[in-house]
C-alpha cells in the first residue's frame, strides 16, 4: 500500500512524457488518418501474403512512401543545419535518368555488373551535385534556398538532355529490383529506405555528428566560436541529401522501370520539405528528429492515399497538403502559440516538448 | 574552405575595391545589358531575319505577362522576402477567368477586376500570415502555392478554351507603329506596370520603405517606418501582378488551364536576379527586371531559331545564368560570407 503513491506518481510521469512526446502529434495524426480509411475501406489494415510477396494497403504506402522518406531523411539534416534544398526533386530525376540511360545502352542490361555501374554513376553524379550545393552555401555563403534554386531550374533541364527529352524505358531484372521487387516478402524498397533510415539514425546519434549539426543550425556563430568547422558540416549535409535523393531517384525510376526526365520526382522537394516540418523539425533549424520525419512521410504518403481511395480527383491533394503546411507552421509558430494555445494554460506540455527536448528523447526518437 | 574562398573572392574583387558601393551594386545590372546585346549581336550574326524590330517586339509580346509576374516579384524581393505562388496564381487566374467566362458567362468587365481583386487579397493574406505569425515568407507562399494550383484542379482538370468575341478581339487586336511594326494590347499594360513600378519604387515614400526594409529590418522599425504594412503591401503587389499577368496571359493563350505557368515563379526570379536585384533585398532595379526578362526571352529565341536545340536547353542556360549572377552578387555585394 505504501508504493501506491509512488507507483501512480511513476505512472503519471511516464504519462507525462508520453504527452510532451514530440513524435506524439505525428504518431495521433497518421493514426487518425489510417483509423479514417479503415472507416471507409473495412480490409484498408488487411496484409495477406501472396506468392510469397506481402500485400496490402499499408504495404503499399510503405512502398510508395519510400523514396519519400529517403529525399526527407536528407531534407532533415539540410533543414537542422537552417538551409534548405530545393533542388533534391531534380537529383532525383538526374539519378534516375543516369542510371536508366546507362543500363539501356548496356551490352548486358541484365548483368548485375551494370546495374552496380549504372548505381555508382548515379551516386557518384549526385556526390558531385551535393558538392556544388554545399559549396556555393558553405563556401560562397549563398542563402541555401537560393544555392539550391539553380539547379533546381537546371536540373530538370540536364535530365533531359541525358534523356534526350525521351522516356528511356529498360528490361533489366536486377534494377527492378531496387524499387519494385521483393526481399524476404517485404518490398526491397522499404528495406533499403529502413536500413538507410537506421544507419542515418546510429551515425547522427551515438556520435557527436547530430549534435555538430544542430549547433551549426542552432546558432552558426557560436558554434564558430567553439571551434565547429561549419563550413565541411554545411557541405556534407547537402551531399547527404543528393546521395538520399539519387537512391530515392533509382527507387522511383527502377519501379517504373523507366526515366522521365520532366515528371520523375516533380515536386518532391515540397513533399519532403513537408514531411519533415509535419515531424517536428522546425525550419529555423537547430533540432531534428529523424522519427518524426519518417511519420511525417508515412503522413503525406497517407494522405495522398486518402485522396485515392476517397475518389477525390488526385490533383486536389495540392489543396490538403496546402491545409496541412498552414495548420502545421501555425501551430510551430511562438507567436501563434502565444496568442492562440496561450489559453490553455501555462503549463502546456506540448510547448515544453517542442521548446527543448532532452537528449534521451531525442535518441528514442531517432 | 570558406576562408580560402573569401581571399579567393577578395583578390578577385580587388578592382572593384576602389568603386563606390552604388557603382558596384550596378555591376551586375552592367553585365545583364552587356549580355543581352551579346546575345542579340549572336543571333543576328548566325541567324537571317534574328535583328529585326520585330524581333524584339515579339519579345515582348511573348514574355508580357512574365514581365507583369516579375515587377511584383522584384517588390517582395527587394524586402529580402519570396514569392513562391506566383506562378500557381497565374494559373489561377487563367483557370478562373476561362471558367467564369466560358461556363458560367460572366461578362469579361465583371470577371477581370474580381480577378484582379482576387490576386490582391490572396497576396495580403500570405503577407498577413507573414507578418503575424513570423513564419518565413518561403513556407506560407510555398503553401499558397499547393492551395492555388490544387484550386485550379477542382475547377477543372482539362483546358478550357475561351471563345468569348470580347476576350478573342482584345487578344487578337494588333497596335500598329511606324514601319508595320506591331505590339499587342498586353504589351502597352506589361510596359505601364512597369513604369508604374519604377515609379512607386523610386518616387515614393513606400518605395523607400521598400528598400529600407530589405536593407535592415530591424533598423527600419526603429526609424519608425512602418515595417509590418509594408511586408503584407509587397505580398498584396506580388498577389495583383500575379493575377493581372495571368489574365495577361489568358488573352495571350486564349485558355485557361491549370498547367499553365509551371515553373514560372523560377522564371521570375531568375529574371530578377539576373536583373541585378539582391536576393538578400535592399538593393536592386524593377528596370534591370525588365532586362532579365529580356534576356530569358532572347535565351528562349535563339534556342527556337537554332532549331536543333531543344527546350530543355533553356531551362540549362538559365540555371547557368542564375548561377554566375548569384556568384557575382556575393562577390561584389562585399558583405562576409554568413557561414564561418
Amino acid at each position: 500500500m505504501t508504493t501506491q503513491p509512488a507507483k501512480s506518481e511513476a505512472a503519471a510521469a511516464i504519462g507525462r512524457r508520453l504527452a510532451g512526446h514530440r513524435l506524439l502529434w505525428p504518431a495521433l495524426i497518421l493514426l487518425a488518418l489510417l483509423l479514417g480509411n479503415l472507416a471507409f475501406h473495412h480490409d484498408f489494415f488487411s496484409v495477406r501474403v501472396r506468392d510469397g510477396h506481402l500485400y496490402g494497403s499499408l504495404i503499399d504506402i510503405l512502398q510508395f512512401g519510400a523514396p519519400l522518406i529517403l529525399v526527407a531523411l536528407g531534407m532533415t539534416l539540410v533543414i537542422a543545419t537552417r538551409g534548405i534544398d530545393l533542388s533534391v526533386g531534380s537529383t532525383v530525376a538526374i539519378a534516375g535518368a543516369l542510371a536508366c540511360g546507362h543500363i539501356s545502352t548496356a551490352a548486358h542490361p541484365g548483368s548485375v555488373a551494370t546495374l552496380l555501374t549504372a548505381v555508382a554513376l548515379a551516386l557518384g553524379v549526385a556526390l558531385v551535385l551535393g558538392l556544388a550545393n554545399g559549396f556555393l552555401v558553405s563556401g560562397l555563403g549563398v542563402q541555401p534556398i537560393v544555392a539550391t534554386l539553380i539547379l533546381m531550374v537546371a536540373g530538370r533541364g540536364v535530365a533531359q538532355l541525358i534523356t534526350d527529352g525521351q522516356i528511356v524505358t529498360v528490361t533489366s531484372a536486377p534494377y527492378k529490383m531496387i524499387g519494385g521487387g521483393y526481399w524476404l516478402t517485404f518490398p526491397f524498397a522499404v528495406l533499403l529506405a529502413a536500413a538507410l533510415v537506421a544507419l542515418t539514425a546510429l551515425v547522427t546519434r551515438r556520435s557527436a555528428l547530430g549534435m555538430l549539426i544542430e549547433s551549426v543550425g542552432g546558432n552558426p556563430a557560436a558554434s564558430r566560436l567553439v571551434g565547429i568547422r561549419a563550413g565541411g558540416l554545411l557541405a556534407l549535409v547537402y551531399v547527404f541529401s543528393a546521395l538520399c535523393a539519387a537512391v530515392a531517384g533509382l527507387m522511383i525510376s527502377s519501379n517504373v522501370s523507366s526515366a522521365d526526365g520532366n515528371n520523375a520526382g516533380l515536386w518532391i522537394e515540397l513533399d519532403a520539405i513537408l514531411a519533415v516540418v509535419v515531424g517536428g523539425t522546425a525550419l529555423t533549424g537547430g533540432r531534428f528528429s529523424l522519427g518524426g520525419t519518417v511519420l511525417g512521410a508515412l503522413i503525406i504518403q497517407t494522405l495522398s492515399t486518402t485522396v485515392y481511395t476517397l475518389g477525390v480527383p488526385p490533383e486536389t491533394t495540392l489543396v490538403f497538403k496546402a491545409f496541412v503546411v498552414i495548420v502545421v507552421c501555425l501551430v510551430q509558430s511562438p507567436v501563434f502559440r502565444a496568442k492562440v494555445l496561450r489559453r490553455r494554460g501555462a503549463a502546456t506540455p506540448r510547448s515544453h516538448a517542442t521548446a527543448g527536448a532532452a537528449p534521451q528523447q531525442q535518441e528514442a526518437s531517432a | 574552405m570558406s576562408t580560402g574562398i573569401a581571399s579567393v573572392a577578395a583578390h578577385l574583387t580587388r578592382p572593384f575595391a576602389t568603386v563606390s558601393p552604388r557603382t558596384r551594386t550596378r555591376i551586375p545590372l552592367i553585365v545583364t545589358a552587356v549580355l543581352l546585346a551579346v546575345l542579340f549581336s549572336v543571333g543576328s550574326v548566325r541567324y537571317e531575319g534574328f535583328l529585326s524590330a520585330q524581333v524584339v517586339l515579339n519579345l515582348l509580346i511573348d514574355n508580357g505577362f512574365l514581365l507583369v509576374v516579375a515587377v511584383g516579384a522584384t517588390f517582395v524581393i527587394l524586402t529580402g522576402g519570396i514569392d513562391l505562388s506566383v506562378g500557381s496564381m497565374v494559373a489561377l487566374s487563367t483557370m478562373l477567368t476561362a471558367w467564369l467566362v466560358e461556363s458560367h458567362g460572366w461578362p469579361l468587365a465583371t470577371v477581370i477586376p474580381l480577378v484582379l481583386l482576387g490576386g490582391a487579397a490572396s497576396g495580403t493574406l500570405m503577407g498577413w500570415i507573414i507578418h503575424t505569425f513570423e513564419i518565413q515568407p518561403f513556407i506560407v507562399t510555398l503553401a499558397g502555392m499547393f492551395l492555388a494550383r490544387g484550386l485550379c484542379y477542382t475547377i477543372s482538370t482539362e483546358s478550357i478554351t475561351i471563345s468569348d468575341p470580347t476576350a478573342a478581339g482584345i487578344a487578337q487586336t494588333r497596335l500598329y507603329g511606324p514601319g508595320g511594326l506591331f505590339v499587342s494590347i498586353p504589351v502597352v499594360i506589361a510596359l505601364a506596370v512597369l513604369v508604374i513600378a519604377f515609379v512607386v519604387l523610386h518616387h515614393t515614400r513606400f518605395g523607400r520603405n521598400v528598400y529600407a526594409l530589405g536593407g535592415n529590418e530591424a533598423s527600419a522599425r526603429l526609424m519608425g517606418l512602418p515595417t509590418g504594412s509594408t511586408k503584407i503591401a509587397v505580398y498584396a503587389v506580388s498577389g495583383l501582378c500575379s493575377a493581372l499577368g495571368g489574365l495577361l496571359l489568358t488573352f495571350y493563350m486564349l485558355s485557361g488551364y491549370a498547367l499553365h505557368a509551371m515553373g514560372m515563379e523560377l522564371d521570375a526570379i531568375a529574371a530578377t536576379v539576373i536583373g541585378g536585384t539582391l536576393l538578400t533585398g535592399g538593393s536592386g532595379f524593377v528596370l534591370g527586371t525588365a532586362l532579365g526578362v529580356l534576356v530569358l526571352g532572347t535565351i528562349q529565341t535563339v534556342v527556337n531559331f537554332q532549331g536543333t536545340l531543344s527546350s530543355w536547353w533553356t531551362r540549362i542556360v538559365i540555371g547557368a545564368l542564375l548561377l554566375v549572377f548569384i556568384v557575382l552578387q556575393r562577390l561584389m555585394s562585399g558583405r562576409r560570407p554568413a557561414a564561418g
